[in-house]
């Protein structure tokens, strides 16, 4: 199984609960705004606690509220696609390119860098800050930097969101790319169903 | 204008006194700057409010308050005597201390304005890419807040220029040792016709505590936006 959650969770004054297996390669979480998706993202990343519940991602637990298991996010190893990019504002395109890659493992590298930059499109953006980028070059920048990191899996909030169709088209080709040649769970929380129906082999409704 | 050498003297301790109580507080005043702006603890708001007490308390009782705790008799200040031999109190480094602790609310006020803009969405995202807390700590939090320590340190620097209440009360006004621009005008204000060393003084702690002020401002409108204020 890539993903096996069960989790009750409380975010402000919403609770609800997740609970999905999932050996499909890519997963999609969908449901409508408000209802948790992106809490989710956080709690298996490990930047939300649930009140309780256990998250095993690609045989390893993560959480177990039973067992006394709260990995750090930084030893969980997602990569985290935000759905605002969420950039460093003071680092250039190249700094934040670096920033997980340089506190990866050895050897755990799945991509290198100019691979990313290649497949992303993103060479002529290096020497840029953030806030000089178009939102679909911040998303791209984000998704390599993401990869960069060494991820164990991928968490993707909306990656499409916002793009115009010829980008969103792209990043699109580009993530079967990497559902494919990667092995790599990927967790993927949208909203367009031709994109749910394109990239997922499981779907899982939050409601 | 020129300055005579007594006068000299004045601005160049005045300088050091300001420049040491600055140093000296801006590790304290980050450290609570940052408990105040990210932390959930029972007595925050308490620290919040003894923080921002010299502020509002006359600053003579701020400096018999200093004299109780740290003067040779007090309960750190005679530990620090019987331990090593410290003094605070009648010399330069008591005249830092109060100087200190006078601009201590600024300097926490400007640095967790600063570090309650950084977003914490992005020391998240930092985490999830492998940082510790320490490390997303020294390369996100930290430099994206330096505009406000920046401005907090220029502000704690004017506002350490111009005290006076709790430095004469802590450190006197000892020639040479505590008498800082305030003091030494104070001190000319009772001699008969000293009028002109008067506005000499004045006119150079104008020039001081303006300068100090207005980079602050320009530190704080670089980083946060035209219509930011330090204060």
């Amino acid at each position: 199984m890539f993903f096996e959650i069960a989790i009750d969770m409380a975010v402000d004054d919403h609770a609800f609960t997740l609970d999905f297996s999932s050996d499909a390669k890519l997963t999609a979480l969908v449901g409508p705004s408000g209802v948790g998706k992106t809490s989710s993202l956080n709690a298996i990343a490990g930047l939300l606690r649930p009140r309780s519940g256990r998250i095993v991602v690609d045989g390893q637990v993560l959480f177990d509220s039973a067992g006394g298991v709260d990995l750090p996010p930084e030893k969980r190893r997602a990569g985290y696609v935000f759905q605002d990019a969420r950039l460093f504002p003071h680092k250039r395109v190249a700094a934040n390119l670096a920033y997980g890659e340089r506190l990866a493992p050895a050897g755990a590298s799945i991509v290198t860098r100019d691979e990313v930059a290649r497949l992303l499109e993103i060479s002529h953006l290096l020497d840029r800050l953030p806030a000089t980028l178009s939102g679909g070059e911040a998303r791209r920048v984000a998704i390599g930097r993401a990869l960069l990191c060494a991820p164990r899996f991928l968490l993707l909030d909306e990656p499409l969101a916002s793009l115009d169709e010829d980008r969103a088209e792209t990043l699109l080709t580009l993530m079967e790319r990497l559902r494919d040649e990667l092995s790599l769970p990927m967790l993927l929380v949208s909203h367009s169903s031709a994109e749910v129906h394109r990239l997922a082999g499981r779907v899982v409704k939050l409601a | 204008m020129s300055l005579t050498a007594a006068e000299w003297t004045i601005v160049a301790l005045s300088l050091k006194v300001s420049v040491v109580a600055v140093l000296v507080t801006l590790p304290v005043s980050y450290g609570l700057a940052w408990l105040i702006a990210r932390r959930r603890f029972p007595g925050r708001m308490l620290l919040d409010a003894l923080v921002h007490l010299p502020l509002v308390l006359p600053p003579v009782v701020t400096g018999w308050l200093l004299l109780i705790l740290l003067g040779r008799g007090g309960a750190i200040g005679g530990w620090l005597y019987d331990t090593f031999g410290i003094t605070l109190v009648f010399n330069w480094t008591g005249a830092a201390v109060a100087a200190g602790v006078m601009a201590l609310p600024l300097m926490v006020r400007a640095m967790r304005l600063s570090i309650e803009a950084v977003d914490r969405r992005l020391v998240g995202a930092a985490r999830t890419l492998g940082a510790t807390p320490l490390r997303a700590f020294l390369t996100i939090t930290l430099p994206l807040s330096l505009p406000g320590i920046a401005a907090g340190a220029m502000l704690g620097f004017a506002r350490s220029l111009g005290e006076f209440g709790a430095t004469i009360t802590f450190a006197a006004n000892i020639e040479g040792e505590t008498r800082t621009l305030p003091l030494a005008i104070y001190s000319q204000l009772q001699v008969p016709g000293s009028e002109d060393a008067v506005a000499r003084l004045a006119v150079i702690a104008i020039v001081l505590s303006l300068g100090a002020l207005l980079a602050s401002e320009w530190l704080v409108r670089r980083s946060q936006g035209a219509r930011a204020h330090v204060l």
